[in-house]
């Protein structure tokens, strides 16, 4: 038995998310909505065996169209508008614009906790790549300031992040305090245009006490990056941490380095940033479906 | 054309944003009334005030201000008698609220800059900033690494967002002559008709004040310029050089070039912790075309890595770094001193 489930937005996020829940055992994915009938989201769709539906959200909500669980992959401006629509039909959302209706869920941090919730928001790419290091340290050492630096190849950033960049350093900076667990957060986003594109890269300081366990914060960091390496294989350190002691001018820190090759679905691998998206939203769309499972057994 | 009836060109002192990046971002409010207050009375019209990455920067990545940077713009304003005061923002780093934060202390040239292939980012920061009245200027950084084209097309979408000024910014000091003359040139043949541009040059090859002039020859009303070179990398043009060889070609800049030489050695360089020095690292910033506010990072970590400052610079140059990418600084040196072991 599977959960049925339906993505909106047929761009190139939705379309590399569909490739990923087609391989779901606990979803069953059965309608690709968008609203340009050309576009090769939809055409990928019907390829692979997916209704394929050129004609908007309004689908969803007309006969016997309503799923389970919807994928938002439009943009923050359409998911303010739908989201009260997906509540009122009963549709559990899993929003992956930056429009932050529901609590952020980012798998290895918070997975289960908000699986009843309507709408649960899948904060940034940036944040998915490096939030889980914040809370790598945090849960280990208290953490009154961290600073995330995430680099994306200019090819992976669409121009909804372009159009609107404010909201990403916004939203992921207050993620990295509310699950990265730091009393303040700062998120910074650098696109650069070098070719070939280079491969997502971040960079994680966090503010850490001047006797900190060094041993204890580098294995917590091992211990994460192998859980979100079981969704997302292409994530690994590049270094290991490195730790500094305070100066006159700045705290003790630790900097983590990190990089994120992605699984290469639809997107290419260096926009690890679109498929570390992709699959924590898969992650998290597996965790409601088999929690509305157990509800209903 | 000129500037305006009274200047030919308009030059903008950036000693209190990019010699930001020279001080390790350690101005305090006593320092930056002294600089205002003598650039002001030299006649400079436009004093740059921010931390050295534009606002917001005070960070891990790029160092912590000593003093809060809104506090140090507050003072400038209230010290200028007849210079306007200017902030830098990068889109990705500061965001629209530091824009709006910063006009209401008073500043009144804003310039947003990002890297020279994405200008779209900053679309809106502009819109924001002519809806509160401010006077816009558009940075395209690290110019050096495009054809002229591509800088003039970018430059068209600053100003259909709202851009009243497109610097061409050789931001790694790598920018020779007549490459400085075809792309000014290039951005001027695009936007002319509805915008000013602009030069900022670096000295990491000795030619800030010759690519300056390129510039101003090939149209350019807008020149930027820091007192006793106080900037990043080798330093940016020197202001009083700069004021001193306009005044003999009979550009007008409206700048008292004596008064201007007092204020470099009087005032500005007691501020500094140093000479800006053309030395080997330097050099090699321009030559490799890497980005000037490396240079102190790169000092650190080859310092705390053990590893040769200039190999780390050749790196930067060899991946193709951006500006903002100072955590990349790290990530090589310890990879240096791991090949090493």
């Amino acid at each position: 038995m599977k959960t049925s489930a339906a993505i909106v937005g047929s761009g190139n996020i939705g379309t590399d998310l569909m490739f990923k829940l087609l391989r779901s055992e606990v979803i069953d994915l059965r309608y690709m909505i968008g609203i340009d009938p050309a576009s090769e989201g939809l055409a990928l769709a019907r390829q692979h065996g997916v209704e394929a539906i050129a004609e908007g959200v309004d689908f969803l909500f007309q006969d016997d169209h309503r799923t389970e669980i919807v994928f938002e992959a439009t943009s923050a401006y359409a998911h303010v508008r739908n989201a009260p629509r997906y509540r009122e039909a009963g549709i559990h959302a899993v929003d992956l614009t930056p429009a932050a209706r529901g609590p952020y869920v980012i798998p290895v941090v918070n997975l289960t906790e908000h699986l009843d919730e309507m709408n649960v928001n899948m904060v940034t790419c940036g944040g998915q790549a490096t939030i889980p290091m914040v809370y790598a340290v945090s849960r280990t050492v208290p953490v009154a300031y961290a600073e995330i630096v995430a680099t994306v190849a200019s090819r992976s950033a669409g121009p909804g992040t372009r159009a609107n960049i404010d909201e990403f350093t916004r939203t992921t900076a207050s993620a990295v305090e509310v699950l990265g667990g730091a009393k303040r957060g700062k998120a910074i986003i650098i696109l650069n245009p070098a070719e070939p594109p280079l491969i997502m890269r971040d960079t994680i300081f966090c503010q850490i006490p001047e006797d900190a366990d060094h041993d204890a914060i580098e294995a917590s960091v091992d211990d994460v990056v192998s859980k979100v390496q079981e969704y997302v294989p292409g994530y690994r350190l590049r270094q290991r941490p490195q730790f500094d002691s305070a100066t006159p001018s700045r705290p003790a820190r630790v900097a983590i380095f990190i990089e994120v090759e992605g699984a290469g679905d639809y997107l290419p691998p260096y926009s690890g940033n679109l498929d570390i998206m992709t699959a924590a939203a898969t992650r998290v769309g597996e965790g409601i479906a088999r929690h509305i499972m157990e509800v209903n057994a | 054309m000129p500037y305006s009836d009274q200047l030919d060109i308009r030059i903008t002192d950036s000693s209190l944003r990019d010699g930001s990046h020279a001080k390790g971002h350690q101005f305090d409010e006593l320092m930056v009334r002294s600089v205002v207050s003598g650039l002001d009375s030299a006649g400079v019209p436009v004093v740059e005030v921010t931390h050295g990455d534009g606002l917001g920067g005070s960070s891990f990545n790029y160092g912590f201000s000593l003093e809060n940077e809104r506090t140090l713009i507050a003072a400038a304003v209230d010290e200028a008698k007849q210079a306007k005061i200017a902030a830098l923002m990068l889109p990705g780093l500061g965001t629209k609220d530091d824009v709006t934060a910063v006009a209401d202390l008073g500043v009144s040239v804003i310039r947003i800059a990002t890297h020279c292939t994405e200008a779209d980012i900053a679309i809106q920061h502009f819109g924001l900033a002519r809806e509160l009245s401010l006077e816009t200027v558009g940075f395209l950084m690290m110019a050096h690494s495009q054809v002229p084209e591509v800088l003039a097309a970018q430059a068209r979408i600053m100003v259909d967002a709202g851009c009243q000024c497109v610097y061409v910014v050789d931001s790694a000091g790598a920018m020779i002559l007549d490459q400085v003359t075809d792309r000014v040139a290039a951005v001027l043949g695009e936007v002319g008709d509805d915008a000013q541009v602009g030069f900022h040059g670096h000295e990491n090859l000795a030619l800030g004040v010759a690519n300056s002039i390129y510039a101003i020859r090939a149209g350019a009303t807008q020149i930027d310029a820091c007192t006793r070179r106080f900037g990043a990398g080798a330093g940016n043009t020197p202001t009083e050089a700069l004021a001193a060889v306009c005044d003999k070609l009979g550009v007008r800049t409206g700048i008292d070039v004596l008064r201007m030489f007092d204020v470099a050695e009087e005032i500005v360089r007691p501020v500094m912790d140093g000479e800006c020095a053309l030395d080997r690292l330097s050099l090699i910033m321009g030559y490799a075309g890497v980005y000037s506010s490396f240079l102190k990072h790169a000092y650190r970590a080859a310092e705390r890595y053990g590893v040769s400052g200039a190999d780390i610079l050749l790196e930067c140059g060899e991946r193709h770094l951006v500006g903002g990418q100072e955590d990349e600084i790290i990530d090589i040196a310890v990879g240096l001193a791991n090949a090493a072991r």
